[in-house]
């Protein structure tokens, strides 16, 4: 944790309320961004219990599964899902622009620039919390691997139809949330904890109850008070005030609400199937529609407080004007959701169970590259974050005292002008050490020389500055000027090529075998109830 | 009892190597240097040899400083030899230096030095080499320092290769996480070293036995504490270092523990338990101090290279932390008292570098929590491995109970090899080894 975080909660723990982090929104916050509330079953992985989902605050679906344990009503579920989802994602593959993209020509091995469409805008999948990307992830695993009976008519249980193709966009956003910076799938106490310190843990900084408890209290009440009530009041009925943001539910709801609630369902189901009669069959459905609305209002009462939650978050960081350069990441996030809509639209497969060598190398690589690309734009975009990097050491703010110009000894000299700065931060400055500044939006370095005799550093202007003997108008610092200087580069290096996957070296075991394609799991005696 | 001799034990390893280097039929050689022993000579050994069967042999290391060093000294060995030097596009990209040797050829293009014996440069240059016929061998150095992800992208350069590295010193990370792919064999956040060998189980290994580096008084502990399966000895005995001092000691804490550190080889001075920020002001001061006066002091070292005392000047101390920022206060520090010429650095950047004497701000020292960064073994062996005389230890009192309130809890993952030590045994093994040599002092 960073020097002016750690600040940032102490002075929360002082003044009983979450301290901000950031002056801008470091995230970008779709017009329309599709809210999901799941909830699972304890004790199973992987079998949804329910989930809310929706667009409109005011009018989220309710989707529940009223025995986790029966395969059939989880595809139900998943095939709801689908429905859900699958029309919000494709209400942005339609709308497109076009750009340019380079590629390699097959015939000439050159670059050429080619011409290809690029989503407008891109989905956006808000969860409560980490937990719930790492279900989105969980889901996407468990699904997209499935087989209809339109793909496999041998297939002794098919799923519905849409359901794959939901495991692979869910796979899409799970990958995509992995990288530093990255909007397609986001997580509202991931959000908040970017924009605020709370003066607790960052492990209590998970519940997205505490967290809004400090973030938003309602009448002023002192953060640490409220989010104690959040994380364990409890009413009459033994019942927590704030259920968990899930997709874990509480064991005291589980234990004493849900799992009788289920038992009746399944003994309405029995009794129905074993109806004998008309009469008989009409009073086991009434019955098992009685038990099922009972389970859809529990799991409701779950479900309901966290997806109000959800939206306060976004709320509160709607407030925020967005930062300068999140429009940048996501335009890359616009691409990655093109490239996925043009990879199921060519019919290829679903994403692979592991990535092979090649693909693991260049998505750590694009992650790290992005991971500092963030950290700089962060910076950039918001002088509380600068700060931050300031305090440590990594930038400084200071004013211009003296400009001497200066060229290099060459056949055709080029400006290298030598500034005298005055400043008050610490900034870790050694010799030949690169400090950048931003100039109309471009990082412009300089050296640092020397520490001049009253202690003020000696920067020597390297680039920006044109091609002639004069520098360019405007390129170079002015007496009296203030400017922001970092340590830290401002653009991401482009690291080397990978080789292609068939090219795989005898170091990391050759090029994966066309023939070791693994088959989905065989049907065994557990999977069938 | 045969009676150990450093110089043939050596000499025997590393006949073997370069055998399976040059006449083996294995497509890599993999070989382990504890510190100081030797990896850099094998190095250039084994380039100078390869050259001379007439192999084209590309060298891989991991920085600048590390392939200017090798051109360095492998001009010094054979200066008649044909090198190049693959540099990046960067304003001053190497060691000027380089320029005075008639035979290194420089260049940022791979294809204007095709042809030479051997070509030096580092990983990330290499990994943009592309369509050039590749070399008949290469050389990698510092193999566990590199990524897998790195070597992905050099392997298809080389026929063949021979490893080298020491698997005790710190190993790669990535700055995002990378659990995702735990347990894959070609894990690219994993060490070259251990994707190498996942796949290719059957290469030999070889492993350097003798540390030069490391005196008789620090060679037992580092190798018991950081590679307690794979023990080296030092190459001296005790008595062939010694380090004196010219003043005697004014009876302060930091002379005391120059005294006990000369004497014995270690040194642990020991300040008040206190939680503080990272840059502990105190010990910050504290070493300042030590380093001032062990300059004041007049010291000077006898070793094996030279039997009259040689004075022991700034370039021959060091100063290690484990974070940037402490390392800024330090050079702060010692400007403050007017030391200059003393290297300050982190334990990442002291990788490979050697000192007489080295003055280390412990890892866990006023910390209220200890990390896996903290922890990790790799930091403690570089910071306690650097000296070829004496390593002063400064710390805060009760990092013992530290670490007793903050146990390893690494998840344990399927498939990934676990290291033995983990880094919260060889702590604890440092630290009960540094008691013995304990001077407490308040500043």
């Amino acid at each position: 944790m960073s020097l002016i975080s750690t600040l940032a909660r102490m002075e929360a723990v002082e003044s009983g309320r979450a301290q901000p982090l950031a002056t801008v929104r470091h995230r970008r916050l779709s017009a329309r961004p599709l809210v999901l509330v799941p909830l699972t079953t304890a004790g199973e992985a992987g079998a949804p219990l329910g989930a809310l989902v929706g667009t409109d605050p005011e009018e989220p679906r309710l989707l529940v599964v009223p025995q986790p344990r029966d395969r059939d009503l989880r595809f139900a579920f998943l095939a709801d899902l689908a429905e859900e989802i699958l029309p919000y994602v494709d209400s942005f593959t339609d709308v497109v622009e076009a750009a340019e993209r380079n590629e390699v020509d097959p015939e000439t091995g050159k670059k050429v620039k080619v011409e290809v469409e690029l989503c407008a805008d891109a989905p956006q999948l808000i969860v409560p919390s980490r937990a719930g990307i790492e279900y989105v992830r969980l889901l996407g695993r468990s699904t997209r691997f499935r087989r209809t009976a339109e793909q496999d008519p041998e297939t002794p249980f098919p799923a519905p139809p849409r359901v794959p193709l939901l495991g692979r966009w869910l796979t899409h956003f799970g990958e995509r949330a992995r990288v530093p910076g990255s909007s397609l799938l986001l997580s509202a106490t991931d959000l908040l904890n970017r924009h605020w310190a709370t003066g607790q843990s960052s492990l209590e900084d998970q519940h997205l109850g505490a967290l809004l408890a400090w973030i938003a209290p309602c009448d002023g009440e002192p953060g640490a008070e409220a989010a104690l009530r959040a994380e364990v009041g409890r009413d009459a009925q033994g019942q927590l005030l704030c259920p968990p943001a899930g997709p874990a539910t509480d064991p005291a709801f589980d234990n004493k609400l849900l799992a009788p609630a289920i038992e009746r369902y399944d003994r309405a189901r029995q009794s129905l199937g074993a109806a004998e009669d008309g009469e008989s069959a009409d009073t086991g459905l009434a019955e098992l529609h009685g038990a099922e609305r009972e389970l859809r209002r529990l799991i409701a009462s779950q479900l309901k407080p966290t997806w109000h939650s959800v939206w306060r978050a976004i709320e509160l960081l709607r407030e925020l004007p967005e930062g300068a350069r999140v429009e940048d990441r996501w335009t890359r996030d616009r691409w990655s959701f093109t490239g996925h809509r043009d990879r199921i639209a060519a019919g290829e497969p679903p994403q692979p169970r592991r990535d092979d060598a090649v693909t693991a190398a260049s998505k750590l690589a694009a992650r790290e590259q992005a991971q500092g690309q963030l950290e700089a734009q962060e910076a950039l975009d918001d002088p509380l974050v600068m700060a931050g990097r300031r305090l440590a050491g990594e930038a400084f703010s200071a004013e211009v005292v003296e400009v001497t110009m200066a060229w290099t000894e060459s056949k055709r000299p080029a400006p290298r002008p030598l500034v005298t700065v005055r400043t008050d931060d610490r900034p870790h400055l050694a010799e030949k050490v690169k400090v950048y500044r931003s100039l109309d939006g471009k990082p412009q370095a300089a050296e640092f020389v020397r520490y001049e005799e009253d202690g003020s550093p000696l920067l020597r202007i390297l680039d920006r500055m044109g091609r002639s003997r004069e520098p360019a108008e405007g390129s170079v610092p002015e007496k009296g000027e203030r400017i922001v200087w970092t340590l830290f580069e401002h653009d991401q290096r482009v690291g080397p090529k990978l080789p292609d996957p068939e090219e795989t070296p005898w170091t990391h075991g050759g090029p994966p075998r066309a023939d070791a394609v693994e088959p989905p799991d065989a049907v065994t005696p557990e999977d069938l109830l | 009892m045969t009676v150990f001799d450093p110089s043939a034990e050596a000499a025997r390893a590393t006949s073997a190597i370069l055998a399976d280097t040059l006449r083996g039929t294995a497509r890599g050689v993999v070989v382990d240097s504890p510190p100081g022993a030797g990896k850099s000579t094998l190095v250039v050994r084994a380039a100078l040899e390869l050259a001379a069967a007439g192999r084209p042999l590309m060298v891989v290391a991991q920085t600048n400083a590390q392939v200017d060093d090798l051109v360095l000294r492998l001009a010094e060995k054979e200066p008649d030899l044909e090198v190049g030097r693959l540099h990046s596009n960067d304003s001053d990209p190497y060691d000027k230096a380089l320029d005075d040797l008639a035979n290194v050829r420089k260049s940022a293009k791979a294809g204007e030095l095709t042809g030479l014996p051997v070509v030096l440069s580092t990983a990330a240059k290499w990994g943009h080499v592309k369509n050039v016929e590749p070399w008949a061998h290469a050389i990698v150095d510092e193999a566990y320092q590199m990524r897998s992800d790195a070597l992905l992208t050099v392997a298809g350069l080389f026929e063949r290769a021979l490893f080298v590295g020491d698997p005790g010193q710190l190993d790669p990370f990535s700055v995002v996480g990378a659990e995702q792919w735990a347990g894959l064999t070609y894990d690219p956040s994993a060490s070259a070293v251990s994707t190498l060998l996942a796949h290719n189980p059957e290469l030999p290994q070889h492993r350097l036995p003798v540390s030069w580096r490391l005196p008789a008084t620090a060679a037992p502990l580092v190798s018991d504490a950081f590679y307690p399966y794979t023990p080296f000895r030092s190459g001296t005995g005790h008595g062939d270092r010694r380090l004196s001092f010219g003043v005697p000691s004014d009876g302060s804490g930091p002379d005391r523990v120059l005294d006990e550190a000369a004497e014995s080889g270690w040194g642990l001075l020991e300040l008040p338990a206190r939680h503080t920020p990272r840059t502990d002001p105190e010990a910050v001061g504290a070493i300042a101090l030590v380093v001032r006066r062990l300059l004041d002091r007049g010291g000077a070292a006898v070793s094996e290279r030279s039997e009259t005392p040689v004075p022991l000047t700034p370039d021959r101390i060091a100063v290690g932390t484990a974070h940037r920022d402490q390392a800024a206060a330090v050079r702060a520090a010692l400007a403050d008292v007017g030391v200059t010429g003393v290297t300050v650095d982190t334990a990442n950047r002291l990788q490979g570098r050697e000192y007489d004497v080295t003055v280390v701000l412990h890892p866990l020292s006023g910390r209220p929590d200890a990390t896996a960064f903290h922890l990790e073994t790799g930091r403690l062996c570089v910071l306690a491995s650097r000296h070829r005389h004496a390593c002063v230890v400064v710390c805060r009192a009760g990092v013992a109970e530290l670490l007793d309130e903050h146990p390893s809890t690494d998840p344990v993952r399927l498939g990934v090899a676990v290291s033995f030590p983990d880094g919260w045994e060889a702590n604890h093994a440092v630290l009960s080894h540094l008691e013995e040599h304990r001077v407490t002092w308040a500043p």
